[in-house]
């Protein structure tokens, strides 16, 4: 089993995995959204909005709220930028850089050799080109991160980009109504 | 659109609202109070916001890989073949995000499903399908705290 949400103590499991698949396309936009949903999944609202904070609490759901493509409002130039560090830096490495303005994401993720030695990954976002890699090198300077290998992938096309879909729809229609 | 071109209420609507979404009856009547406009005005407003592709949804981030698996995974496709294997790629539901890059490794995507065999069948279908490598990197660890994207306003 790879969900690990937990069963809620009045909600089934399977309800849990519809509210979630529901919330991935994004809250209705009318006067009240969990009452809405609540009638789509045959809960009721108060039911959908503790199992939203509960799966806040659990660390499941990571932030609730606007979803901005940044792309759209200027910051065309995105960068990954990724690094080659010491296995036992890089937890510390990795959360300094997630703690800095300028960066919005910082995960660790293997190495695979030889066609790939890096295993820090960042994302720095900005205006232009110029603009990110003035960033990046101020960045590299101020803390002697020039030390460490580094590349600098920007984004050219951008063929997809949307929320995730963890829960497959057939296969929930399928449970769904094996419940009944 | 540029960001100096939105109205005052749409800047504020992107940028403080990305995180801390009102957990309440009526969340769009609260950030109406906050905003001092009409609970209508809120919605319409990101209604528009969204129509116009600014805004993707209003809803949550999950974190990756506590329901269900996600992988990045990176192809380093001949430059006369990559629309076609990009568009390969995208049509793939679990593929929500397919970047080109510029790199040897041109092509990015993250694979989104509910378990790691169905991104192992995945992956293997796209090699399979393109005769290509393709770089398996799933997250190991996340240092980073999601609040949103700071907009600067300049």
């Amino acid at each position: 089993m790879d969900m690990i949400v937990t069963p809620h103590p009045y909600l089934q499991q399977q309800q849990t995995r519809a509210l979630i698949h529901a919330l991935e396309q994004g809250l209705p936009l009318s006067p009240r959204p969990y009452d809405e949903l609540a009638k789509q999944l045959g809960m009721n609202e108060q039911q959908v909005m503790d199992e939203i904070a509960r799966l806040q609490d659990a660390g499941i759901i990571k932030r609730m709220g606007v979803v901005v493509r940044h792309r759209k409002l200027g910051y065309r130039a995105n960068a990954m930028v990724v690094w080659n560090i010491p296995d036992e830096m890089v937890s510390e490495v990795g959360c300094f850089m997630g703690s800095l303005p300028c960066v919005t994401l910082s995960y660790r993720r293997p190495r695979r050799l030889p066609q790939w030695p890096y295993n820090l990954f960042t994302m720095i976002h900005g205006a232009s080109r110029e603009q990110v890699l003035e960033k990046i090198n101020e960045l590299a300077d101020t803390y002697s991160l020039n030390r460490f290998n580094y590349k600098v992938l920007f984004s050219k096309t951008c063929y997809k980009q949307r929320g995730a879909h963890y829960v497959k729809d057939n296969k929930l229609k399928t449970k769904n109504e094996a419940i009944k | 659109m540029p960001l100096s071109q939105l109205s005052q209420t749409d800047q504020l609507l992107l940028n403080n609202f990305q995180h801390g979404f009102p957990l309440q009856e009526r969340p769009f009547a609260e950030i109406a109070r906050q905003l001092n406009v009409s609970e209508d005005y809120v919605i319409a407003s990101l209604q528009r916001l969204q129509a116009q592709g600014i805004i993707s949804r209003v809803g949550p981030v999950f974190y990756p890989n506590r329901i269900g698996n996600s992988t990045l995974a990176a192809m380093a496709v001949p430059e006369d073949r990559l629309d076609e294997v990009a568009e390969m790629v995208s049509a793939y539901d679990e593929v929500n995000h397919n970047y080109q890059r510029e790199h040897e490794y041109n092509l990015w995507f993250v694979v989104t499903a509910e378990n790691r065999q169905a991104i192992d069948r995945l992956l293997d279908d796209i090699a399979q399908r393109s005769g290509l490598d393709v770089l398996d990197l799933p997250m190991q660890e996340d240092y980073y705290i999601d609040l949103g994207f700071k907009l600067q306003w300049t």
